[in-house]
């Protein structure tokens, strides 16, 4: 790391000598599971050189960005509409934590038996280890599962909150309340960083979140060559992470470069992985970096993953709003929609997941499904047999795994993956 | 000749193959080290005239310690293993019930190849940890746990935890509550978990592989939770060995 940023750090109020713990690990991880692949797209550089300088790079633009007078908003969810931040000029950041660093701290104040990276978010939070978590002007958070619900309760004592109410159903009236709430949000919005939110300027920021969509749909969409996988998943998942951090605006175009990058190896025939390697879709539960886990175990056991159907997957990117609407009204509802598309476990009844993963499954000519959940993600958990049910009437071998960011089961998983990789070949 | 080597948690195994016939199997306790291990049945095996490091010798290595053992050409997972060696013990159609030392399996399998399966999580509970532990403690082997067991009255251990099940039994033990009883309640919180992690996978005919399978009482409340028979083989806890055999 070639710059010190411990002057940033101390002047977020962080806790430098734990966060230097933090920070002496994590090379090593990144090194061990990134730079120890083959033949990667140069492409991959820009993302490599974020995540060597993760906690500086990107927290110190914020800060000169906030100097000027912008203001940075938290969020832990795909359903909160970044394009309303956007249009107030404000800018946007993912917080999930991803290590199981932080989990003891957020266990001192939430049960153990809940989500690791429900624990690791508020421990980041708490243990002023995380300079995301200490920049961001108000936090916003989102009636998603019970554990997120109950932890932003916590958390609020600490940091400004503002909780979006998202439906658990999806009928065309939930549809028309989370509309409603879009327009909450926009009033808020609109306080928080002092500037108006306009036709033009909303319009204008559906147009920017939907050119990152794009881009990152087209780096997906080389992933579906049956012949050649461009990329692997561990990389893919690398870009996904971080484009939750990353200006919108640049993330499309580093997206863009890429896929130019990876369109060429589909014609060029260079795939990272031996010819006749069985492909892996992944889904379930999201990856917040640095969780890196299941996909280094994976690929790193004969298979490759060519798609993740999770919230560090396609459902950051797939379906687009609707850029025709004129009125702010129509444009509630236009985000509404998309948003709501979205198939998270949270939602009842939630079968769209399983139509999607099927279909996913077949687009990206997969040879297996893996479908896992954090530990103690009661509602993935919950839907896990139906979608496995599902997959296996349409022919599909499914692997289910449940884990969390410790290491200590990643040899038993090798073994569960390792046979599951040898069942395709037989 | 085929050679394969299991290296579980708790007990080492080796089968040798001459064409397709099991000609030497062998046994030794896995220790602290899986290499001397490796190396102990190694010695083993050459004292029955085969030696698996000859270079004329095919080695596959299987289990929890297959990177353990260096004479190995190639390793391979133990629940394809165990799916390959009960197919050749049992016939290739029905479901594997493997407790070992530390994994717990469900196999369950079609023209001999592995269909689906699933395995323990990372606890102990339902596998042959649970009863070592509980059987050092009662300071009983566990074939000797197995028979007090069957010749107890039911007896509740509530805890799936080894530890706090550990705990119960010396509360049990203060109470003066029979060592049969005590003995009984723990095979049952094994069988239990057991049969509840084989769930919806039971197809077929059922068979037990692994260290328990010589247990006739675990044979039997197995059965009887699972609503039909499990049955076994003498070389059933070789069964990976011998599938890592035949993995060659």
């Amino acid at each position: 790391m070639a710059i010190d940023r411990h002057e940033l750090w101390g002047n977020l109020g962080m806790d430098l000598e734990t966060h230097d713990v933090l920070c002496s690990v994590l090379p090593q991880a990144f090194g061990d599971v990134y730079l120890s692949q083959e033949n990667r797209p140069e492409g991959m550089a820009f993302w490599d050189m974020v995540v060597a300088d993760v906690h500086g790079i990107r927290p110190q633009e914020l800060v000169d960005e906030q100097a000027k007078g912008r203001k940075v908003f938290g969020t832990f969810c795909t359903y909160v509409p970044d394009e309303v931040v956007i249009a107030a000029d404000g800018i946007v950041t993912g917080l999930c934590g991803g290590s199981q660093f932080w989990v003891p701290e957020g266990e001192k104040y939430l049960p153990a038996d809940m989500c690791p990276l429900i624990k690791a978010s508020l421990g980041a939070r708490m243990g002023k280890t995380c300079p995301f978590f200490r920049i961001v002007d108000q936090i916003v958070g989102e009636t998603t599962c019970d554990g997120k619900k109950k932890m932003y309760e916590i958390m609020a004592e600490d940091v400004p909150m503002y909780i979006m109410n998202l439906p658990n159903m999806k009928r065309p009236q939930d549809v028309a309340a989370f509309a409603d709430e879009i327009a909450l949000f926009k009033a808020n919005v609109e306080e928080v960083t002092g500037n108006e939110i306009t036709v033009e300027k909303l319009a204008e920021a559906i147009k920017v979140i939907n050119e990152r969509r794009k881009a990152l749909a087209r780096v997906y969409e080389t992933r579906k060559n049956s012949d050649v996988i461009p990329i692997s998943g561990t990389d893919a998942l690398l870009m996904m992470q971080i484009a939750f951090f990353d200006d919108p605006v640049r993330c499309a175009q580093m997206a863009n470069k890429l896929a130019d990058e990876l369109e060429q190896r589909l014609v060029d025939g260079v795939s990272v992985f031996p010819a006749g390697t069985k492909r892996i879709l992944l889904t379930g539960t999201p990856l917040a970096i640095p969780n890196w886990k299941l996909h280094h175990i994976i690929e790193t056991s004969g298979a490759a993953i060519v798609c993740e159907e999770n919230c560090t997957g396609t459902k950051f990117f797939t379906n687009l709003v609707d850029e025709s609407q004129t009125t702010l009204e129509g444009m509630y509802q236009a985000l509404a929609e998309r948003y709501m598309k979205i198939n998270c476990a949270c939602f009842t009844p939630n079968k769209t997941r399983i139509d999607e993963v099927l279909a996913l499954a077949k687009e990206y000519k997969v040879d297996g499904v893996i479908n896992t959940n954090l530990k103690f993600c009661t509602t993935f958990k919950t839907e896990a047999p139906a979608l496995e049910k599902a997959l296996e009437e349409a022919g599909i071998p499914v692997l289910d795994i449940e884990t969390d960011y410790t290491d200590n089961d990643a040899e038993q998983l090798r073994t569960r993956i390792g046979a599951f990789v040898e069942m395709l070949s037989e | 000749m085929r050679i394969g080597i299991d290296i579980g948690s708790t007990a080492a195994k080796a089968a040798a193959l001459e064409g397709d016939e099991l000609v030497c199997t062998l046994v030794v306790p896995t220790g602290f080290n899986g290499v001397d291990a490796a190396m102990r049945l190694a010695d083993g095996l050459r004292a029955q005239g085969i030696d698996p490091t000859a270079c004329d010798a095919n080695v596959v290595a299987t289990g929890y310690g297959r990177i353990s053992v260096p004479y190995a050409g190639k390793t391979v997972t133990e629940i394809t293993c165990h799916g390959r060696g009960a197919t050749y013990l049992f016939g290739g159609n029905g479901t594997i019930i493997d407790v070992g030392g530390q994994d717990t399996k469900v196999i369950q399998l079609q023209d001999g190849k592995v269909k689906k399966f699933v395995m323990n999580d990372k606890c102990a509970a339902g596998t042959g940890k649970f009863l070592e532990v509980i059987a050092d403690r009662m300071g009983v082997t566990q074939e000797e746990l197995a028979t007090l067991a069957a010749a107890g009255e039911p007896t509740q251990i509530s805890s799936m935890c080894t530890v706090f099940a550990e705990s119960e039994v010396i509360s049990l033990i203060g109470k003066g509550e029979p060592r049969e009883n005590i003995a009984n309640g723990v095979i049952e919180s094994v069988i239990t978990k057991v049969a509840s992690l084989a769930g919806n996978l039971v197809q077929g005919d059922v068979f037990l592989t692994g260290g328990l399978c010589d247990n006739d009482y675990v044979l039997e409340r197995l059965s009887s939770h699972l609503g039909k028979p499990v049955c076994t083989d003498p070389n059933a806890r070789y069964a990976g060995a011998i599938g890592a055999a035949l993995s060659i």
